[in-house]
């Protein structure tokens, strides 16, 4: 039962008696799987969350994807599962070994630890014309982290982004962070849509951009 | 394809590594690790015309035993990086800081004497550096400003490498305190564990002790905050709030530093219930609630 919103490989399958998000492939954070695929909790994961909530993230499946903040591989696992090649960068050091966990099934999942927000430290290794930059990182300069990775985005490519409110700053309204951070992706962006995901993150907005 | 370009790729250099009898996969490791570049380019193709790959099927799954051995190693050696590492870092910065201020007073001191726009501190160092001097005595006055600007950037450089290690040694510590103020606490206090057994209290004074000793010592009030002033939390509270602010944020902190040292897991709570608490206590500076000076705090919290 595909879902023509949904890139090819992402299933909306019965599992554990309830209609959840999967993706094929080896379990890797001890989450439910029935048949082969496993759960992709929106909860835990923005792009998850993005893709539960309907956006239109251009992703069709076997694309390659630059994915920033890996964090230890829960999201881009799933990616891996249902893209092409997959290139996973992560600054921590602690998560990025639960990370190679993760990559040990998926051969042509890259783990890389390296700095996002200094892209010329895997411009060597990352290659170019990606289709989707997927991104999740908690620092402050999301939207320069955005920014200074746009170089590996093909024209067409997507930037699929969720803006962490609270790591840019704790204290301000989230709305006035949001409108700061859309400024500055629209010198390197184009806009195409953007939607709050506080059904499954607090204060996190998403958002689809291409390069302009 | 040109050789500029596929040189700039990860797999380039590999036919030297071999000459020189290192190990393809040992070789493919550093440069993964250590290459730069600025732009990317279509690395599978340019690595398959190269003849470093059979196909684009090849190349990928070399990539991929490259960077999962480049990542493991890094990681391994990340690890290492201590929080005594940590400790000489931050101490080699400050001192760098304070003696490039020190010799800046110096050299523009000196350089107003030689030259009619001189300007203090670390930026009109810089501007004297760059002139070019005539005679013994400019000389000596230009190439002191230059000492000064290359400490300023060594000081530069070690911020840099506290900002990449300091995740590493303490990551709830550095979300919640940013990497420097965490390396800062970690040296004042001798280190993680110490730092992680010394109650609330004891972290909220830390860099305080001159006024926390004059105060045991019956000569003053006690200090309401020591190192962690340089926090936002702390720094940017109305004055009359900052004694709750200092106290709600040492406790968390010290949290904050039993965990790293305890578990080494980030811990999303911790972060978002001093978030919390001081949004409750940043309020009352719009409600127009006052703490009473020296009475007891209604919401006093004891240590954590």
């Amino acid at each position: 039962m595909s879902d023509p919103d949904l890139p090819a490989g992402v299933e909306r399958r019965e599992i554990a008696g309830e209609t959840r998000l999967a993706t094929r492939g080896d379990p890797v954070y001890g989450e439910p799987t029935a048949d082969g695929w496993r759960a992709w909790d929106p909860e835990r994961s923005k792009l998850g969350g993005m893709l539960e909530l309907g956006f239109d993230t251009g992703l069709t499946g076997g694309e390659t994807v630059l994915y920033l903040g890996a964090a230890s591989g829960t999201t881009v696992s799933h990616v891996a599962d249902f893209a092409g090649p997959t290139y996973a960068v992560e600054f921590a050091p602690r998560p990025a070994r639960d990370l190679l966990d993760a990559a040990e099934p998926r051969d042509r999942l890259f783990p890389l630890l390296k700095d996002a927000r200094k892209p010329e430290t895997y411009a060597h290794v990352v290659e170019a014309d990606i289709d989707a930059v997927v991104q999740d990182v908690a620092t402050r300069g999301q939207a320069t982290v955005a920014a200074r990775n746009a170089r590996f985005l093909a024209e067409d490519g997507r930037l699929l982004l969720a803006v962490k409110a609270r790591s840019e700053d704790a204290t301000a309204d989230p709305d006035e962070v949001f409108e700061t951070a859309l400024d500055e992706l629209r010198e390197t962006y184009e806009v195409l849509e953007t939607s709050r995901l506080d059904r499954y993150h607090e204060d996190h907005l998403g958002v689809v951009a291409t390069p302009r | 394809m040109t050789d500029t370009d596929a040189d700039a790729g990860w797999f380039a250099g590999r036919d030297a590594d071999e000459a020189a009898g290192r190990d393809a996969v040992d070789a493919a490791r550093d440069r993964i690790a250590d290459g730069e570049t600025d732009e990317p380019r279509d690395w599978p193709t340019l690595a398959v015309d190269a003849g470093f790959a059979d196909s684009t099927d090849d190349y990928y799954d070399r990539l991929r035993e490259a960077t999962v051995t480049a990542t493991r190693a890094t990681v391994r050696e990340r690890e290492r990086a201590d929080d005594q590492q940590l400790i000489h870092s931050v101490r080699a910065m400050e001192d760098s800081e304070r003696t490039a201020n020190e010799l800046a007073e110096r050299a523009a001191e000196w350089a107003g004497s030689l030259f009619d726009d001189a300007e203090p501190g670390i930026e009109g160092a810089r501007a004297v550096a760059a002139r070019k001097p005539e005679g013994e005595l400019e000389r000596r006055a230009v190439s002191l400003a230059a000492r000064v600007v290359d400490l300023a950037a060594e000081r530069d450089a070690l911020a840099e490498t506290i900002d990449r290690t300091a995740p590493a040694v303490a990551p709830n510590l550095v979300e919640m305190a940013g990497p420097e103020l965490a390396a800062r606490l970690i040296a004042l206090a001798g280190g993680l564990e110490p730092l992680a057994k010394k109650p609330s209290g004891t972290v909220q004074v830390l860099g305080a002790e001159d006024a926390l000793f004059a105060h045991l010592s019956g000569r003053a009030p006690s200090p309401k905050h020591g190192i962690i002033y340089t926090h936002d939390y702390v720094r940017n509270t109305r004055p009359e709030d900052r004694g709750s602010a200092a106290r709600a944020l040492a406790g968390k902190l010290t949290l904050a530093a039993r965990v790293d040292h305890y578990s080494g897991e980030r811990r999303a709570t911790l972060h978002e219930e001093l978030r919390e608490r001081m949004a409750t206590i940043r309020a009352r500076a719009e409600t127009g609630d006052g703490e009473i000076n020296g009475g007891a705090d209604p919401d006093a919290e004891g240590d954590a």
